[in-house]
């Protein structure tokens, strides 16, 4: 790593093709720039790398790594769309689905839904052999512009992230610990924190999946219309390289 | 399965049922930590010690003196076992659950218990006087079945002896009086070996023969930093928590890292179901882990180092106290240790509360931190940034003591013990259906034959070397050797006669796993539960022959995709059972017959419906006419 300079950066392969990267970047935010997409759900443009879901895990000098946190290292072989690492990658979102209760078709957030469109990418369809752990988490409406469902939660953190990082606020936080560990709010409930409809943490762009809901908003998008509607997620980020 | 409601926040009813609590007292216990929120666990566990209870306003009070928001101290509070934001009993009475505990008769200990307090395991007395729980091996596997009664331990319980515990307990007797009416007339050293008895069945030539006192350190203090990582180095000492990575390289990563400061942490967090050779150096020899920990911290520049002692050995807190107190007044630690300008060294003791996974260096280090118990993204490596993002060196107590060791013996006689790449003696806490249980220290490379000679176990049917996160063999590779290229152990060898059924077994290591999974990254928070439900299915006689396929199939995406050692080691129960002992497995499998899997149960599917309308169902339930 010592030749190279910081400035002209150097070069990895992700799936035989060549990337650039500088030092200090993530595989991922490489890729990304390069237009190579690696999927992931807890990683979040503009957030902290947190490295949880696992969906991004890649192969990197023999070892499976998780691309959104580990480091890109010069001439490194970096293999990403391979039918193994695709295989682990969907066994992991239905784990995301089997831990909670994901009915897409009830669901205000279906074809917005990054876990529904990380499904319908990896191409999950066939029967399921997991379990369904069917939680039973109490609904909060409290607040008055916002609602939550933590039943469709998938612990990506990312409300977390942007409620500390960007709003400056902490409203979420995890508690607890295993199969137990789950997104709360800083108080009783949502109306006792400072939450506001306005903040980054509860823009639709952050929460993957329908547990943070607007109030009053639902449905303006008809079905058909919506996001993952017009390509499969992470078009926009291969779109680059064309 | 219970869904997670246990943490309160918005569904939390219960309040500590004694007296509220006065802001006062609490501003007092977090003033007593400097307000500091790196010492959010030690905050806790004093206000957990004093109210039974870490209820949702302390929590705001605690989160205003320190600086932190209440969701951030509610989610160290809720990550701890020993912590609870529900009242606990003035006694709480936590049985140790291990599989060992269980074959020695934990349950018949249990019904005494419940019997006699009137509760049933799980339970808290309306009076706020008793809690009655399980809780996973406490680390006295060589005399189960154990348990702890707050911060005391009692060891090979009987019904008879349970029974008399409960009742001394409910005829106002402390817990301490269980163990001597002269409890407290006894030294730090006197009370625990009161409590448990050490088990010393080998004594090796490096940690358990006789050893003078400091001679290492002195050594060291003569040598320059650099011979004491080279002399480190060359006796080829490897991590002997379970890791094995070589603690020579370890320490000159980490003193060639450039910082303001360095620190050296004692791993003292064994958790490995049937380990428990930690407890016997850190009660047999307290001065050579320190003297160890000291070494270490001249060789890496470090002036701040930590004890981070498992919240099951609560019982050896006071010991240890004493010991670095002694040692500061003796001039072994503090300033200018031996008279030598510069070297500076002290130490604090960090209790962990309940949490296997904080054995993972990373999570350790998270722990000290006050955060949860969660392994940190590598890289960067503690080496480099570690507590507090200073270079850290994290080792583990046996490791430590064979430094200090090899400091005054050299490095030549350590490593011509033992084999190639497997240098000196390593101490195995050896358990289960054998006649000595307790510890072994002997040189690496003796075959599993000779240790099962040695503790009376030679008609094991299987042997776990390394605890659940290890290796289970059967009679046809008790030949093999004990190293870290054979088999690897941190320690524990756990040994099962033949009357015992290696399913339960595996199930129980599944529990295990799942209890301790942080549930940070997903395949180990939900895959290790799927990988549970799916062993009790072989356990009910509901496997088909592709479940096999299954179990390997999940098992190699959660050892694949999981982000810390613990994930990477959790299947291996079941896939070192499917690999040894296939006919387990193929005994109690059958081919479906239909094509439809058996462990659908219609009745179990449809039972809500049937609850929400209130009625039953015209096709399912045969006696509906009636």
């Amino acid at each position: 790593m010592s030749g190279t300079k910081k400035e002209t950066g150097f070069t990895f392969t992700i799936d035989g093709v060549e990337i650039t990267a500088y030092a200090g970047q993530t595989i991922m935010e490489a890729a990304d720039e390069a237009g190579v997409y690696i999927p992931r759900l807890c990683d979040h443009e503009g957030l902290r790398h947190q490295g949880s879901c696992r969906v991004c895990t890649v192969k990197a000098g023999g070892r499976s790594v998780a691309a959104c946190t580990q480091p890109a290292a010069p001439g490194q072989a970096v293999e990403n769309e391979t039918p193994r690492l695709t295989k682990m990658r969907r066994d992991l979102v239905e784990m995301l689905f089997h831990e909670g209760n994901h009915l897409c078709p009830i669901c205000e957030a279906s074809g917005n839904c990054e876990l529904q469109a990380m499904a319908y990418r990896l191409d999950m369809t066939e029967a399921t052999r997991f379990p369904y752990l069917e939680p039973c988490r109490a609904l909060d409406a409290s607040h008055p512009d916002i609602a939550l469902d933590t039943n469709r939660c998938i612990s990506c953190g990312r409300c977390i992230r942007a409620s500390q990082d960007v709003d400056g606020k902490g409203i979420f936080g995890y508690v607890g610990r295993g199969i137990h560990r789950r997104v709360a709010v800083n108080g009783e409930n949502l109306a006792d924190t400072d939450a506001e409809v306005t903040d980054h943490a509860i823009s639709a762009e952050v929460c993957p999946v329908g547990c943070i809901i607007r109030k009053r908003v639902g449905f303006a998008v008809p079905i058909g219309e919506r996001e993952f509607d017009h390509g499969l997620i992470g078009h926009d980020i291969e779109e680059k390289r064309k | 399965m219970d869904n997670g409601q246990k943490t309160g926040n918005g569904i939390s009813t219960a309040i500590c049922g004694t007296a509220p609590v006065s802001a006062e007292e609490i501003d007092a216990i977090c003033a007593q930590f400097g307000n500091d929120k790196h010492r959010m666990l030690d905050i806790l566990r004093e206000v957990q010690d004093r109210y039974r209870c870490i209820a949702p306003a302390t929590m705001d009070h605690i989160a205003a003196a320190t600086g932190l928001t209440r969701i951030e101290v509610e989610g160290v509070a809720s990550f701890y076992s020993f912590l609870s934001l529900t009242p606990k009993g003035r006694v709480t009475i936590r049985l140790c659950d291990d599989i060992v505990d269980r074959f020695s008769g934990l349950s018949e200990v249990a019904c005494a218990f419940e019997d006699e307090l009137g509760l049933k395991v799980g339970e808290t007395s309306n009076d706020g006087a008793f809690s009655l729980e399980y809780t996973p091996c406490i680390g006295m596997c060589d005399q189960a079945p154990a348990a702890m009664v707050n911060d005391i331990v009692l060891t090979k319980l009987t019904p008879e002896t349970a029974r008399s515990a409960a009742q001394a307990l409910k005829a106002g007797r402390s817990p301490e009086q269980l163990i001597s009416d002269r409890f407290e007339a006894l030294t730090p050293s006197e009370r625990a070996l009161h409590m448990v008895d050490n088990n010393i069945r080998h004594a090796g030539e490096v940690l358990l023969g006789p050893v003078p006192e400091d001679a290492g350190l002195a050594k060291a203090a003569t040598i320059t930093p650099t011979q004491i990582i080279s002399a480190i180095e060359e006796s080829g000492l490897r991590g002997c928590g379970g890791a094995g990575f070589t603690t020579g390289r370890k320490w000159r990563f980490a003193a060639s890292e450039r910082a303001e400061k360095h620190f050296v942490i004692c791993n003292a967090d064994e958790g490995e179901p049937g380990t428990f050779k930690d407890r016997v150096l850190l009660t047999e020899r307290p001065h050579l882990l320190i003297e160890g920990m000291t070494i270490a911290a001249r060789a890496v520049g470090a002036r701040e180092g930590i004890l981070y002692l498992r919240g099951e050995y609560v019982y050896l807190r006071e010991l240890l106290l004493q010991v670095l107190e002694e040692r500061r007044w003796r001039g072994l630690l503090g300033k200018d240790i031996l008279g030598v300008k510069g070297f500076d060294f002290d130490i604090r003791l960090q209790l962990g509360a309940g949490a296997y996974i904080c054995g993972e260096e990373g999570a350790l280090i998270s722990s000290c931190e006050g955060l949860p118990g969660e392994p940190k993204t590598r890289p960067p490596f503690p080496v480099n940034r570690g507590y507090l993002g200073y270079p850290t060196v994290v080792n583990n107590v046996e490791t430590f003591c064979h430094a200090a060791r090899i400091l005054d013996k050299g490095a030549a006689w350590f490593n011509a013990m033992g084999m190639e790449g497997s240098h000196g003696t390593k101490l195995f806490s050896v358990c289960g259906d054998c006649l000595n249980p307790g510890i072994y220290e002997l040189p690496y490379g003796h075959t599993v034959w000779e240790l099962l000679a040695m503790v009376g176990g030679e008609d094991a049917a299987a042997v776990q070397v390394g605890g659940p996160s290890g290796t289970m063999i059967a009679r046809d590779s008790f030949h093999r050797k004990l190293t870290f290229d054979d088999l690897a152990t941190g320690g524990a060898i756990i040994v099962f006669n033949g009357e015992r059924n290696v399913l339960e077994i595996v199930e129980y290591y599944m529990s295990f796993f799942v209890h301790e999974s942080c549930g940070y990254c997903t395949p180990c928070r939900v895959g290790n539960v799927f990988l549970q439900k799916a062993i009790q299915k072989f356990r009910k006689g509901l496997a088909n022959p592709e479940d096999i396929d299954y179990l390997k199939d999940l098992s190699g995406t959660i050892i694949e995709t999981s982000r810390c050692g613990l994930g990477m080691t959790s299947p291996n129960p079941v896939l070192t059972t499917l690999k040894n002992f296939p006919l387990v497995y193929s005994a109690v499998i059958k081919p479906s017959k239909d094509g439809i899997r058996d462990t659908f149960d219609i009745q179990s599917a449809i039972d809500g419906a049937r609850k929400i309308a209130k009625r039953r169902s015209y096709i399912f339930d045969k006696d509906f006419t009636q």
